[in-house]
């Protein structure tokens, strides 16, 4: 099993690894277009703000590279909203996988505080990541941004309204939440995605 | 629906875990790795690891034992302790930490909260305040609570707040180390003054003090040291009790 991790201005690429290192899967974390194109298994993670992230997708040239990409694809984080058309932050043009618009949180009460930090669960899970859940499961989100509820939504997560915190679509998979740092269920996911 | 969070606190000295009485006496309680990983698997929903050291050789110690942490544990941490510029942040969230804590060094020059907020994003900037009630009110305290400050709580947490702090981890030094509960009142009062969550630490010794800090202190987690280093509250029963508690945790 080959799996490479697209390596780029991001912050969480190596607690992405470290937590399949746990698994006992050694990724390649890599830029070069040849690796990736050629891995069993593509996770692309994500800490950061869209719209510079973005630009430096494109200075790379990896923007289009992911959206072809056939093999199973896992984003996180950042990386799944950057999977979807446009995000509000930084008005950024995104990679349009899921044609789907990235929002902003916006309070209704003092209580909703944002971002959204910490543990909170997973209802109506619906794609293969989730396979062997039986009851709704906690796994840890960091967000200011959501992605709304679409025909692509895989689980949903309620906080100030219900949105997606993971989708799908063909081959490409996304969580909102950090399955790296959610315990010993967010290893399930991840091996989950290892076994597809 | 988002959990109430409860989170272990680990103080490092030269490597090892040490956990002091009102900031002083300091007690050897185990391998930091090992213990977080036991906290992990027992349902702690975040640790904390402050650095004590102050010597060079003692924080580049840290920085190896913020790697193995980072290897070895599957939750969320928080480090903390002779952190005066971002470089020092870059070192550590390079070393694999999800956020830093920032107390004097924030105190000293606030700006570094705008520029750690800046750079990696706020939910990386946790603010800890120490204070103390004073005569003229609670009163933020410096270098683990030996140098008084002109600062006041509140008004010092909401200003980190507007300038981009993601959490504020409030220490009531008049609390710590006496076990006879959390400073809720302050607590509720900085709840309900800020727009980030607040995690209360100082007073621990029962765990009815976790549900009334939650409920009363209207905290968004509470951080602990002694009782769970020496097994007092042991965290499975500490979150079943919660639970029966009707607080929402993750179990």
């Amino acid at each position: 099993m080959n799996i490479a991790i697209v390596k780029y201005n991001a912050g969480n690429i190596y607690s992405v690894d470290y937590a399949l290192k746990r698994l006992g899967v050694e990724a390649i974390i890599t830029s070069d277009k040849e690796t990736l194109m050629k891995a069993d298994k593509v996770i692309f993670p994500g800490v950061g703000e869209a719209e510079t992230t973005m630009n430096f997708l494109r200075e790379q040239k990896l923007d289009l590279l992911i959206k072809e990409l056939k093999q199973p694809v896992l984003g996180i984080c950042l990386g799944m909203q950057l999977m979807c058309r446009h995000s509000e932050e930084g008005d950024a043009d995104c990679l349009g996988i899921f044609d789907i618009n990235v929002k902003k949180f916006q309070p209704m009460r003092h209580e909703d505080k944002v971002p959204h930090m910490g543990w909170n669960t997973l209802t109506d899970t619906r794609s293969d990541l989730f396979k062997g859940f039986d009851k709704e499961e906690f796994v840890y989100f960091v967000h200011s941004f959501y992605v709304p509820l679409n025909e692509f939504t895989a689980a949903t997560t309620d906080y100030i309204l219900p949105y997606s915190s993971a989708l799908h679509k063909d081959n490409f998979y996304a969580t909102q939440f950090h399955p790296e740092k959610s315990g010993k269920v967010g290893e399930r996911i991840l091996r989950n995605f290892i076994e597809l | 629906m988002l959990a109430k969070r409860i989170i272990p606190c680990l103080d490092i000295k030269d490597g090892q875990t040490v956990k002091g009485t009102n900031f002083v006496n300091l007690r050897q309680a185990g391998d930091p790795v090992e213990l977080g990983r036991t906290y992990s698997e027992q349902g702690a929903d975040e640790l904390v690891y402050l650095d004590i050291t102050a010597s060079h050789e003692g924080r580049k110690t840290f920085t190896d034992l913020v790697k193995r942490v980072a290897a070895n544990i599957s939750i969320p941490f928080t480090v903390g302790g002779g952190i005066h510029e971002l470089k020092d942040v870059d070192r550590l969230l390079s070393a694999g930490a999800d956020k830093v804590s920032i107390n004097s060094s924030a105190i000293k020059n606030p700006s570094l909260i705008d520029e750690i907020a800046k750079h990696f994003g706020s939910q990386v900037c946790v603010v800890a305040i120490d204070a103390k009630q004073t005569p003229q009110g609670w009163k933020c305290y410096l270098n683990g609570g030996r140098v008084e400050t002109d600062k006041y709580l509140f008004e010092w947490a909401k200003e980190a707040n507007e300038r981009g702090a993601g959490e504020i981890l409030f220490t009531s030094m008049d609390h710590d180390g006496v076990k006879t509960g959390y400073a809720n009142k302050a607590l509720a009062t900085l709840s309900d003054s800020l727009s980030i969550p607040v995690i209360a630490s100082g007073g621990a010794g029962a765990m009815e003090h976790f549900r009334d800090t939650f409920i009363e202190g209207k905290a968004d987690a509470a951080l602990a040291a002694s009782v769970f280093h020496f097994g007092e509250i042991k965290i499975p029963e500490l979150k079943l009790y919660l639970c029966e508690q009707g607080i929402n945790v993750r179990r």
